[in-house]
């Protein structure tokens, strides 16, 4: 049991990469996350009910098959990856970018979902008060929408990084488990459970995970409670 | 003439309709709750779009239903003062910001203002620490920081009590008398409509 309290810099430096993956992962996520909360918040279209779906549909569908759907768009042959290939020059998979990339897939539905909820409970009572003041629908946006909704917006990004950091099987099969690269805690814990003798290991990886998702929760929830309150935090 | 209007929407059940050709002073529409009057409010301000008809303010047609040729000009550019029945004051900005929300930066005339309304010691409140009436008294006052060219009330008396209501009966008049602004006042309350109004309509 000793073991179980030696950390070194083996642990060190998968907890960097997750925090580093996950960080990357909420912070590009969160304006396409935004931008989707708001279209399903105010404006009606048609195919609604399709896009709202799809959306959500990381949430449900098998982690592989996700995975496997990261491949085939990212892979040499894939229409992105292909794109990114020429153009750029570089590509996602076996490296971190991708595994955020995988990340941000899977935390976009909680993102989308904490954020939606903030937005419709936005009062457009007031937008249409300062609407009459002689704000324009921009200017509304950035002075009463957006600063209303913060606490949600904040809520669903914790919500978000928890889960990237978290997430597992769409990384696994995306851009597979490298030390180093791509192998954050939960495959880092997957690893040394294959392994005879690193139970320690488990153990330390797994205490910080679970430490990790606590506070990220508490966070989201105590925002999401202002947010019901009608409180702002800025 | 002050205010033109001839619209008729239909909302769920009910249908609005109204004409009104109006001067100088308090327009008063007065009447049961449910006939629409706030609707008229709304589109008058540029809420709610009316089915079919016309608004004009001071000669400038806000609205005129018509294909081709209609108008609709945005609320933001119709410069109308309006003071809710709640004062939708913006609850993450302190009274000050409230005020100059539609001022457009400048300050001018926020001395005068809330010297009348006697709003100058809440200042640096925020909204939800504010009574009802301090709260009316400052959404007024934030209507006429926007430098508007009307002003629409929607029953800014019916939440407050007496003592209060004669406090913001009085601003109005001060803003109908001294201001000059032509105002269009919604009331289910006799009194009121008697004591405000220039002249009140029925609907």
């Amino acid at each position: 049991m000793l073991d179980a309290v030696e950390w070194g810099a083996a642990e060190w430096g998968i907890v960097a990469l997750s925090l580093k993956v996950g960080g990357v992962a909420m912070l590009v996520t969160l304006p396409v996350a935004f931008a989707l909360a708001w279209l399903l918040a105010r404006v009606r279209f048609p195919g609604k009910v399709i896009v709202d779906a799809a959306i959500h549909l990381p949430l449900v569908v098998p982690p592989v098959v996700t995975g496997w759907l990261l491949l085939l768009a990212f892979g040499p042959n894939g229409p992105i990856g292909a794109w990114l290939q020429d153009w750029f020059c570089v590509t996602v998979l076996f490296r971190w970018t991708g595994a955020a990339i995988a990340a941000g897939v899977m935390a976009l539905p909680l993102m989308v979902r904490a954020m939606r909820i903030s937005i419709e409970a936005v009062d457009r009572r007031l937008e249409n008060a300062a609407r009459t003041l002689g704000a324009g629908p921009w200017r509304v946006f950035w002075t009463l929408t957006l600063p209303l909704s913060i606490p949600g917006v904040l809520a669903g990004a914790v919500l978000g990084f928890a889960r990237s950091i978290g997430e597992f099987g769409a990384t696994i099969t995306f851009v597979s488990n490298v030390p180093g690269e791509t192998q954050t805690l939960p495959l880092a814990i997957y690893s040394a459970l294959q392994q005879p003798g690193a139970d320690a290991m488990v153990w330390r990886l797994s205490c910080v995970s679970v430490g990790l998702s606590l506070i990220a929760l508490i966070a989201s929830e105590l925002l999401t409670r202002r947010a019901g309150r009608g409180l702002h935090v800025l | 003439m002050s205010f033109e209007i001839d619209i008729a929407k239909r909302l769920g059940e009910t249908d609005i309709a109204l004409t009104l050709e109006a001067g100088e002073g308090a327009t008063v529409l007065f009447g049961p709750s449910g006939v629409g009057k706030s609707s008229v409010l709304n589109m008058v301000a540029g809420l709610l779009r009316p089915d079919r008809g016309r608004i004009a303010i001071d000669g400038e047609t806000l609205f005129k239903a018509a294909k081709p040729g209609g108008v609709d000009v945005p609320p933001e550019r119709r410069r109308a003062g309006y003071v809710f029945q709640d004062a939708r004051l913006f609850p993450h900005m302190r009274v000050r910001a409230n005020l100059l929300y539609g001022a457009g930066g400048k300050a001018d005339g926020l001395e005068d203002t809330i010297g009348f309304l006697g709003i100058d010691h809440l200042l640096d409140r925020w909204p939800r620490t504010l009574s009802g009436g301090e709260a009316q008294r400052v959404a007024i006052g934030r209507a006429l920081l926007s430098r508007p060219r009307f002003l629409l009330l929607d029953e800014p008396l019916s939440s407050l009590d007496r003592a209060r209501r004669e406090e913001i009966m009085q601003a109005i008049e001060h803003v109908r008398d001294v201001l000059a602004l032509p105002i269009l006042m919604v009331t289910h309350d006799p009194a009121e409509a008697e004591r405000i109004g220039t002249r009140v309509v029925r609907m």
